[in-house]
């Protein structure tokens, strides 16, 4: 059951579905000549995301920045004003995220977008804030060229991007005897470009390294049984795997009857994500090296803060989105107290550097790209009382793989 | 040698599921004649069910219980639809169902997220069947092997139903002649109520039977929909064992292809419903339609000037379509474009749909390469936007000029459905072409100069082009080649009698069609500063389709109308509600109940009446 906004409308937050009042306080600012911001006058957020398309992340995403925010406002707010969030849906689709970043743009007035989930939507509304010449907090999307190919000095993203993932996953990769590998991922950029980094620094690492067959299922649409049949033909003695969503259950269940796992090491992006692990229940495929989000044995003092805050709002517990969702509105708002103002300009100068604390410790924004230095967990998958979960891991920081600046700088094109 | 083998086994498996839904499908759309658009609806549903009575029952009973009880749920749903609602459309044209089942569909995914949880749902693997054998040395599924003895077994159950029982015969009866069945006495509307509870029990029974080998999500329907359709359209229309053929065929070619070419299985079933249709045009096992009996796809009255009170209205339409921006801000400024852009995008459909007699499902195909030819002129060749204005159109002329060469050969379903396939081969070019097309993360940059750089000189600009545009398209439709083309639809012998050929004039009106939707295109590029290979995606076609059949298909102003109503609504709902699927679908079935002529149809039969009313 998805809340309502009137549901939202308590602990703080304030959600705007162009309300009367809005409408009102519009004509009233026409009329009075656009008045200067006042004190307690609200930081406007604009927010974009896939609320209808993937509710399983959007959900909990909401819920992270919920909690971020009423834990701000109820702080004092941010320069003496309090955030004011206004959220719109995407449908997952670009072409709706642009109508979306125009209205809150244009008629919204907010002082800086955020959100997007998918990688070609965050694309579209950074190269829309760039036309609009305003800031946009990418929270999500994964894409390499988000920072550097199509990086934008409007734009600052959160999340680690896949080059990250993959590194941190060929590194531990590198360390397995197998020789013989084989890719299963998604026939779209976030597939090709995970398979594309990972073999390359694999290879670079482990020269002896063959790789023996590639599966390119379409997204949402793989018949999982034709796949692991395929790639059992090939006779890897490890397998990549970035699929995720249904097709990854689909895959994993196909996989341990056809016994495709059997006495073979599986690398997978995302896998340990509760978004994703948590469906597969006692089916979880035991000994996959996956990145996620092992929320229940983090253990970290700043992230216990964050699971007993999370806990008591919403009964439940958070997913990697809720992490997400906190971390993007932590992070305006770190960039809206370093910049002292809301000018686009000083905002950007803001960024480049600003730190955050999140519930994975201290972030910092890179001034070449961009690009925080947020990471991810890399362990191993278990099951646990019918439960699947993450083991013997580590917490890897964005910091330690990311390209260095001066490369990032390279890859990046020019403002 | 033991490997294919398998991987054949692997194939016939995944047929399974895939005959269910469609041998569903072609029954329903066999008597019916409904283009069921919320199968797949009815598919996702089914597995929903299966799960939830699957978790609550316990036991080898309860599982293969809960199965079966969740696909008779679907069966008697599906019957509820079809008494409560497309019962209502029985005299619409024939296309107006698929416009009722989409609401129905749109109102489905909403709910089942309400309901169930965004949360993928991983059920039960069936009882006994859980674990695998070894055939030639490699392990394949229990359930899989379950699963290739129930589809000959479902195709024989459903041979004896049709041959031996009184049901079967009627059904077969209709399919063959519908207005002869009636006319002997048999009650349609409990036929058509029994039909639609088969194909839906059909479609619940094949998502219930995921269960143990798929995540339970709430994208399901749209995944299985396009398959089915493609499946029944290889098959032929209406014919059982043609589905059980095309699903063995079309999975087989799929587990084979990948072995080759991994990448394929994003477009092997376009690729083979192509190739089935443009050598055997009717499918495998369909039969040409009976001639003697055209089925009059656009009824009212003929084509007509508008009246005095018409030209009132569309004056003062006009007008205010100019003076809208002295009214509103930019964003409802660029709202009013992206709508004045579907409004052409919308009569270039109709000019298919309405003079043409012909329902293209993969129109969108043209409207995106118009945005691409713009897009790449634009940054390929840093072209300026009125050379990209002109690029996309011309590469949408050109697609057109090959595809209705051998689409128009075809008609009826079989001529939108091969439209729908050359759309998704060109797609998933755009889509898998990374270095030229930028793969799905598209070409962004795009954006509009000079005076249209503005919202306001952007809307003066769409306002022309595509006012002018659906002017143009009025004047083709009213001119002589309209009433030729118009001929060919009615009475296609006597046309070819006189001298008008179908070929030719079809042909004509559909490049003319494609080279307008390539300038909306071109335009919804600068718009949105960026194309994405969804702008010739099924949703975007499905959408032309919608905005046609809601304003009503007999005439252009009809087609603009849907356009205005579908458009604003969807982003207004978009921006104020998170169930904006919920609220749409239910706005389009309480609208196709209201007005099952359209909108401006449904206004124009009222007018004659009020007319009677005054004198």
């Amino acid at each position: 059951m998805i809340p309502t906004a009137a549901e939202f409308g308590g602990g703080g937050v304030m959600i705007d579905r162009r309300s009367f009042g809005a409408w009102l306080a519009a004509a009233v600012a026409v009329l009075a000549g656009g008045a200067p911001a006042r004190a307690a006058d609200p930081i406007r957020v604009g927010e974009i995301n896939s609320y209808s398309g993937i509710p399983a992340f959007t959900e909990p995403y909401r819920k992270g920045w919920q909690l971020a925010v009423e834990e701000i406002n109820a702080a004092g707010g941010v320069l003496g004003r309090p955030i004011e969030v206004i959220s719109r849906d995407d449908a997952g689709r670009p072409a709706d995220a642009i109508t979306a970043a125009n209205e809150l743009v244009s008629r919204e007035k907010v002082d800086l977008l955020a959100g997007t989930f998918f990688s070609n939507i965050g694309l579209a509304v950074s190269d829309f804030a760039r036309q609009r010449k305003i800031l946009f907090v990418a929270a999500e999307p994964l894409t390499d060229a988000m920072v550097w190919e199509q990086g934008s000095r409007y734009t600052f993203r959160l999340r680690p991007p896949n080059w990250v993932q993959a590194a941190i996953l060929a590194e531990e990769a590198a360390k397995l005897p197998a020789k013989r590998w084989a890719t299963i991922a998604p026939n779209y950029e976030y597939g090709q470009s995970a398979v594309k980094v990972f073999k390359q620094i694999l290879s670079e690492k482990r020269p002896d390294i063959e790789w023996v067959g590639e599966q390119w299922p379409p997204q949402g649409k793989i018949d999982a049984g034709s796949v692991v049949q395929a790639t059992l033909a090939t006779k890897p003695d490890a397998i990549l795997n970035v699929t995720f969503g249904p097709d990854l259950v689909k895959l994993v269940r196909e996989g341990n009857t056809r016994g495709l796992f059997r006495g073979r090491d599986v690398v997978s992006f995302i896998t340990g994500e509760p978004e994703y692990l948590d469906p597969l229940k006692e089916e979880t495929p035991e000994g996959w090296i996956v990145t996620g989000y092992p929320w229940q044995a983090v253990g970290t003092p700043e992230h216990q803060k964050f699971l007993d805050a999370y806990k008591a709002r919403f009964n439940d517990y958070p997913r990697l989105g809720s992490v997400v969702g906190y971390a993007t509105f932590k992070t305006i708002a770190a960039i809206v107290e370093r910049a002292g103002s809301l000018d686009t300009e000083k905002l950007i100068e803001a960024g480049r550097g600003v730190e955050v604390d999140t519930p994975f410790g201290r972030i910092a924004f890179r001034a070449a790209d961009h690009q925080s230095t947020l990471g991810a967990f890399v362990g191993k998958t278990a099951v646990k009382d019918g439960r699947g979960v993450m083991v013997d891991f580590v917490y890897r920081s964005g910091a330690d793989y990311l390209p260095d600046e001066a490369t990032a700088t390279k890859l990046r094109r020019p403002d | 040698m033991e490997f294919l083998l398998v991987q054949g086994l692997t194939g016939l498996a995944s047929a399974a599921s895939l005959f269910l839904v469609a041998s569903g499908l072609s029954i329903i759309f066999g008597v019916t004649r409904v283009v069921n658009f919320a199968h797949g609806s009815f598919y996702m549903v089914g597995a929903y069910l299966a799960y939830t009575l699957t978790e609550r029952l316990s036991g080898p009973l309860g599982f293969w219980g809960g199965v079966l009880a969740a696909a008779v749920l679907v069966g008697l749903f599906g019957a509820l639809v079809e008494a409560v609602l497309l019962r209502r459309l029985a005299r619409a044209p024939e296309l107006f169902q698929l416009l009722a089942t989409f609401g129905v569909t749109l109102i489905v995914q909403d709910l089942v997220v309400m309901v169930w949880g965004p949360e993928d749902l991983v059920g039960r693997r069936a009882p006994g069947l859980s674990g695998a054998v070894e055939v030639f040395g490699q392990l394949v599924p229990q359930y899989d092997l379950f699963l290739i003895a129930l589809g000959p077994l479902v195709l024989l159950g459903l041979h004896l139903l049709f041959r031996r029982t009184r049901f079967g015969v009627l059904v077969r009866a209709a399919t063959q002649d519908r207005d002869m069945t009636a006319a002997l006495g048999i009650d349609q509307k409990r036929l058509f109520t029994g039909v639609f509870a088969l194909g839906s029990f059909l479609a619940g029974l094949g998502g219930a039977l995921q269960l143990p080998r798929d995540a339970v999500n709430h994208l399901m329907d749209m995944q299985v929909i396009v398959e089915a359709f493609v499946v029944v359209v290889i098959g032929g229309l209406g014919s059982v064992p043609g589905a059980f053929v095309a699903a063995a065929a079309v999975s087989l070619l799929n587990a084979f292809g990948i072995l080759v070419f991994p990448a394929i299985a994003m477009v092997s079933i376009f690729l083979v419903m192509a190739v089935v249709l443009v050598v055997r045009p009717h499918g495998l096992f369909g039969a040409p339609p009976p001639v003697g009996h055209p089925q009059p796809t656009v009824a009212g009255e003929p084509w007509r000037a508008l009246d005095g009170r018409e030209r009132a209205a569309a004056t003062v339409a006009a007008a205010a379509a100019v003076a809208l921006p002295f009214l509103v801000g930019d964003y409802g400024l660029t709202v009013a474009s992206e709508i004045l852009i579907m409004m052409l995008f919308a009569a270039s459909v109709h000019l298919l749909m309405g003079a043409g007699g012909l329902a293209p499902f993969g129109h969108a195909v043209f409207f995106g390469l118009g945005g691409y030819g713009a897009a790449l002129s634009a940054t390929h060749w840093g072209a300026s936007m009125a050379f990209g204005l002109a690029a996309g159109p011309v590469l949408a002329v050109a697609a057109a000029c090959v595809a209705g060469w051998f689409c128009v050969r075809l008609s009826g379903v079989y001529f939108a459905m091969l439209t729908l396939a050359f759309a998704q081969i060109v797609w998933s070019v755009a889509f898998q072409w990374v270095e030229v097309t930028g793969g799905d993360n598209g070409i962004i940059g795009v954006w509009p100069e000079g005076f249209a750089a503005s919202a306001r000189g952007f809307y003066w600009l769409s306002l022309a082009l595509c006012l002018g545009g659906a002017l143009a398209l009025r004047a083709v439709v009213l001119s002589p080649f309209g009433y030729a083309l118009r001929a060919v639809r009615d009475a296609p012998a006597r046309a070819e009698s006189i001298g008008v050929g179908r070929f030719g004039q079809q042909w004509f009106a559909f490049v003319l069609a494609g080279g307008f939707a390539g300038l909306a295109g071109a335009l919804f590029a600068y718009l949105k500063g960026s194309v994405f290979p969804a702008n010739m995606g099924v949703g975007m076609s499905v959408d032309g389709l919608v905005m046609v059949l809601l304003g009503g298909v007999e005439t252009v102003s009809g087609a603009l109308v849907g356009a205005v109503v579908y458009k604003a609504l969807s982003i207004w709902l978009l921006s104020a509600t998170d169930m904006s699927k919920l609220v749409l679908g239910a706005l389009i079935v309480t609208l196709v109940a209201a007005f099952p002529a359209g909108i401006a149809g449904s206004l124009a039969l009222l007018r004659p009446r009020a007319e009677g009313a005054r004198l």
